[in-house]
């Protein structure tokens, strides 16, 4: 079957100027990401990958080339894209549940169907008596749930991670990317994770994306097939075929230090 | 994790090391009302012994007495409300306009480029130099000096809230246009909320620049205040008068930082 690729990324090229001269970040990238997958996009630091986010996001315009989402051009952030930056970014000024419904605010879409809907987001994963909470008042791994619910909250159909987890201390890390995946999955959405952790890339994704040096382009992409029983990136990296994946891409990454 | 503190009993070592903490808070809080008693009484005693002279320094009795006087006569409250009025209208009006100003400056960086320096100069001058002028501009009332108090405490909130605006972190502003927020809306919905601890400590600076801006102008204008009373009894020698005014001004001071203080707390209750 050949669908239509939910994400579209047509020859990108992105340069940013400065009065020091220009830097190329991405040289014609292109990528196609279908419904329900998860990618994630590795690459040496300074490869461009959260340029690349950011430019699916809208956040920024390609020098050329271009990303379609839906078959629609982005020019813009859209509804159907759903942001979550390194660190939770969760307001603390606000409780758990104004936290939540945050993106509904701004969109101005507080109808009775969404708020029920992000009521049962809180409900499903364990957040639910913590709706009158503050922010300071829960842990860290609690907070990047809430901070997912918070993007969730406003249905997009493509989720962005930009090293999501990476604030978060190991232990925590390794739970939350497990907590966060079986969401996602459970949810339906595509995911994109930008990250510089290559068994989080390995384990959470069914394809990885590897960037080369800047600028970036794509160097190859692996298709990831882990035979393990558990289904959780966790217990995928118990998979015999983890490390093989590993180490072709640690070589393909070429890091010196 | 706070599981722990719901139970009942505690420690023996926890309950030693609670008990000698609030033994500690005692002893500083009596040390400073010894303090304080000891230098009322020292200098009255002083003055009655005749090792200084009462007309000069004054005399707690002596302070008292004026006290009860302008109480009886009834200008007590009258000068105690006009200095309170004009300090009040000064630093709620520096803080709000100031703040407006940081809007604006937050809003246009070519604006906030472009007015940098003359920021940066208005900052560095001693605005009680500008009290002259401000007398022949508006006039010798009350108005001149909350004028005054406002321009001592107006350069330094917009300062203040502006590098406050300029350090909401970027992530916090990215996520909201991820939403598709428009720039009113990341004002109001980050901005704002995320700088009131950085709104609120302006308010407290500003209400000390206030009571300098309203003492100042009164000295230069007035005809009525506390400012007044103090260059009054100067003029006159009449050093109790001087001392009952500043020690009524100490008061209200402190009673206005504390408000502020309150405040304060009221807002950030989430931290």
């Amino acid at each position: 079957m050949k669908a239509r690729p939910i994400v579209a990324i047509n020859n990108i090229s992105m340069k940013y100027q400065s009065t020091e001269g220009e830097v190329a970040a991405l040289k014609n990238v292109s990528l196609d990401i279908f419904q329900g997958e998860f990618v994630s996009i590795v690459g040496p630091s300074g490869c461009g990958k959260s340029t690349l986010l950011n430019i699916i996001a809208g956040l920024i315009a390609p020098s050329s080339g271009e990303v379609l989402i839906k078959d629609k051009k982005v020019s813009g952030p859209t509804i159907m894209v759903g942001y979550m930056p390194q660190t939770d970014q969760l307001f603390g000024w606000r409780n758990i549940w104004k936290n939540v419904v945050l993106g509904l605010e701004i969109q101005n879409k507080k109808t009775e169907a969404n708020i029920n809907f992000a009521q049962k987001l809180l409900r499903d994963y364990g957040l639910i008596d913590f709706k009158h909470k503050y922010p300071s008042q829960l842990s860290g791994g609690m907070r990047q749930r809430v901070a997912l619910i918070r993007t969730l909250a406003t249905n997009p159909d493509i989720l962005l991670l930009d090293e999501a987890f990476s604030a978060l201390d190991y232990q925590t890390r390794l739970v939350v990317s497990d907590e966060v995946k079986q969401i996602i999955e459970k949810e339906n959405k595509t995911a994109i994770l930008v990250t510089h952790d290559l068994s989080e890339a390995i384990s959470m994704a069914n394809k990885v994306v590897v960037l080369s040096k800047r600028p970036g382009t794509v160097k190859n992409i692996y298709q990831i097939n882990l035979t393990c029983n558990s289904h959780t990136p966790l217990g995928c990296r118990e998979a015999p075929e983890f490390r093989e994946y590993f180490n072709k891409i640690w070589k393909e990454l070429d890091v010196h230090a | 994790m706070p599981e722990n503190k719901l139970e009942p009993s505690i420690s023996i070592e926890h309950a030693a090391y609670l008990k000698s903490k609030k033994l500690y808070h005692w002893k500083v809080l009596g040390t400073q009302i010894i303090l304080l008693i000891g230098f009322v009484v020292l200098w009255e005693i002083a003055g009655r012994m005749g090792w200084i002279d009462p007309f000069i320094t004054s005399q707690p009795s002596r302070i008292w007495k004026t006290l009860v006087n302008l109480h009886n006569e009834g200008t007590l409250y009258y000068h105690i409300g006009i200095t309170v009025l004009e300090t009040v209208v000064g630093f709620v009006s520096g803080t709000i306009i100031g703040t407006l100003f940081a809007i604006y400056l937050w809003w246009s960086d070519f604006a906030a480029e472009v007015l940098d320096p003359y920021l940066v100069i208005l900052n560095a001058l001693p605005k009680i130099a500008l009290g002259p002028i401000l007398i022949v501009w508006i006039g010798n009332g009350s108005t001149a000096i909350i004028a005054m108090a406002l321009l001592i405490s107006l350069v330094v909130t917009i300062l203040g809230v502006y590098s406050g605006f300029s350090q909401v972190d970027s992530d916090m502003i990215k996520l909201l246009k991820t939403f598709g927020a428009t720039k009113v809306q990341i004002l109001q919905k980050a901005i704002l909320p995320a700088s009131v601890p950085t709104i609120i400590s302006a308010l407290k600076i500003n209400v000390g620049l206030s009571w300098v801006g309203v003492i100042v102008g009164e000295f230069l204008v007035s005809k009525a205040g506390l400012g007044y009373l103090i260059v009054y009894g100067g003029q006159v020698f009449k050093l109790d008068l001087v001392m009952t005014s500043v020690i009524i001004l100490a008061i209200a001071a402190a009673v206005m930082y504390k408000a502020v203080v309150l405040l304060e707390q009221l807002f950030l209750k989430w931290r």
